[in-house]
């Protein structure tokens, strides 16, 4: 291999996560399943106060205290993982944007109601089967996580399906609103199944679950409900992906600036 | 609430860990709600292990700070509460009594928690009993509602909308 200069920036050469500094399997593979629901979470979070009406409310900022929560304990176990005296609020809080290791589809913004329910649906089918999957972890932490993120994984499933059916069987309006999400959010939906070197690592060692695996049970549930709202999932090959490696979105950034910016001016503070 | 002078028992500290209260359904003590795992006591040093309710519930550093001032007013020297996340909280722990006070308390007590098998969506569900009148003619509000653990309902009977204790 050519030698490179060393005062170039390292270019990322393939889509494992060895580009970054490298951390254990297990560290990244918890990271990854925090950050997802650490940045859905924080973005669900963000209809506090805006939704149509009290009870989308109240049901939306539930749904992002449980994603939030969810993170809060898997990324604790990412940094006794880690062990390098870092916790959850530091890797929550104190992460850059390529140090994150989420898919691009919980970081995209909220857009319009039926675009922040679409989405919901999309990785909350995702998040419970993952949830299931995992619940039988060699990972004893994980594993109880896993059964408590599934349980309460259920109720977004319905409340967001249920949506589905509403917006896709309710006026124009709503149809081609529900319509344009699904059609936006499919090229995002492929990251969630894909496995690189870490996810294989994890299954065979019977702490992870290989997320391809998932993708048939994702796909009957998903169908059934899209059909039954009158939806067609848009005939979409490209598939978007980059997230679990670091390589973000523009949203990405903007985001961690908004939820991060207390902690970064005021380093430690608490209350 | 017994002394600080009584021996330091399993028995006794369940006994006083009976009188803490979840802080936001302050009918149900943390004993009733299910959470209290294990009870070690060495000496009068205590362990005890609990399980979260929900994973984001705020209320749960509120009880984890009540549980050790409760316990170390009652004789317990150092109290050490570790969290259990396996096997995972379920409503069906909540003992039939704690049933009986939510429901006098205005609150519908949980059903059974649903099985693993695959979602329904858009489904029936079946009624939701009015914990002031009694009758099943209510309405599913929504299935989120003023903290993790509740949905909203409202009953067509007595005009009164009414909270449930979620199954879980």
């Amino acid at each position: 291999m050519k030698k490179q200069d060393s005062s170039a920036p390292a270019r990322p050469q393939n889509d494992t996560a060895s580009v970054m500094r490298p951390q254990s399997d297990a560290v990244e593979y918890l990271l990854r399943l925090g950050d997802d629901r650490l940045v859905l979470g924080h973005r669900t979070s963000e209809w506090c106060g805006h939704a149509p009406i009290l009870e989308e409310d109240i049901a939306l900022t539930n749904i992002a205290l449980d994603l939030v929560g969810q993170a809060n304990l898997l990324l604790s176990a990412a940094a006794t993982a880690e062990n390098a005296g870092r916790d959850a609020d530091a890797l929550a809080f104190l992460r850059d944007g390529l140090d994150y290791r989420n898919a691009h589809i919980v970081e995209l913004p909220n857009g319009d109601f039926a675009f922040t329910i679409a989405r919901q649906f999309l990785f909350s089918v995702f998040s419970m089967v993952q949830a299931e999957a995992l619940q039988p972890s060699r990972h004893v932490d994980l594993a109880g996580i896993a059964a408590k993120m599934f349980k309460e994984t259920r109720y977004h499933v319905r409340h967001s399906g249920e949506w589905l059916l509403k917006l896709g069987d309710g006026t124009d309006e709503s149809h081609r609103r529900l319509q344009d999400a699904i059609n936006e959010l499919w090229c995002y939906t492929g990251e969630l199944f894909l496995a690189d070197d870490v996810e294989r690592r994890m299954a065979q060692q019977g702490i992870g679950v290989d997320p391809a695996t998932l993708q048939l049970v994702w796909n009957a549930q998903v169908g059934d409900v899209l059909r039954r709202a009158g939806i067609t999932a848009p005939d979409v090959l490209w598939m978007q992906r980059g997230g679990r490696v670091g390589h973000h979105t523009e949203h990405l950034g903007h985001l961690l600036a908004e939820m991060q910016t207390l902690q970064r001016q005021h380093p430690g503070a608490s209350w | 609430m017994t002394n600080a002078a009584s021996p330091v028992t399993r028995e006794r500290l369940l006994a006083v860990l009976d009188t803490v209260m979840d802080p936001e359904v302050p009918v149900l003590s943390v004993v009733e709600l299910g959470i209290i795992r294990d009870v070690e006591v060495r000496g009068d040093a205590v362990k005890v292990t609990v399980t979260p309710t929900y994973s984001g519930c705020p209320a749960m550093h509120v009880i984890e700070r009540d549980i050790e001032a409760a316990l170390r007013e009652n004789g317990a020297s150092t109290v050490e509460i570790t969290m259990s996340h396996s096997p995972a909280w379920t409503t069906d722990w909540m003992p039939a009594l704690a049933r009986e006070k939510l429901r006098a308390y205005g609150i519908t007590p949980p059903g059974p928690a649903e099985p693993d098998a695959p979602i329904a969506i858009g489904r029936r569900r079946l009624a939701v009993r009015c914990p002031y009148c009694g009758s099943a003619e209510t309405e599913l509000r929504s299935e989120f509602g003023s903290t993790a653990c509740k949905a909203m309902h409202v009953c067509r009977a007595c005009q009164q909308p009414f909270e449930e204790f979620k199954a879980i």
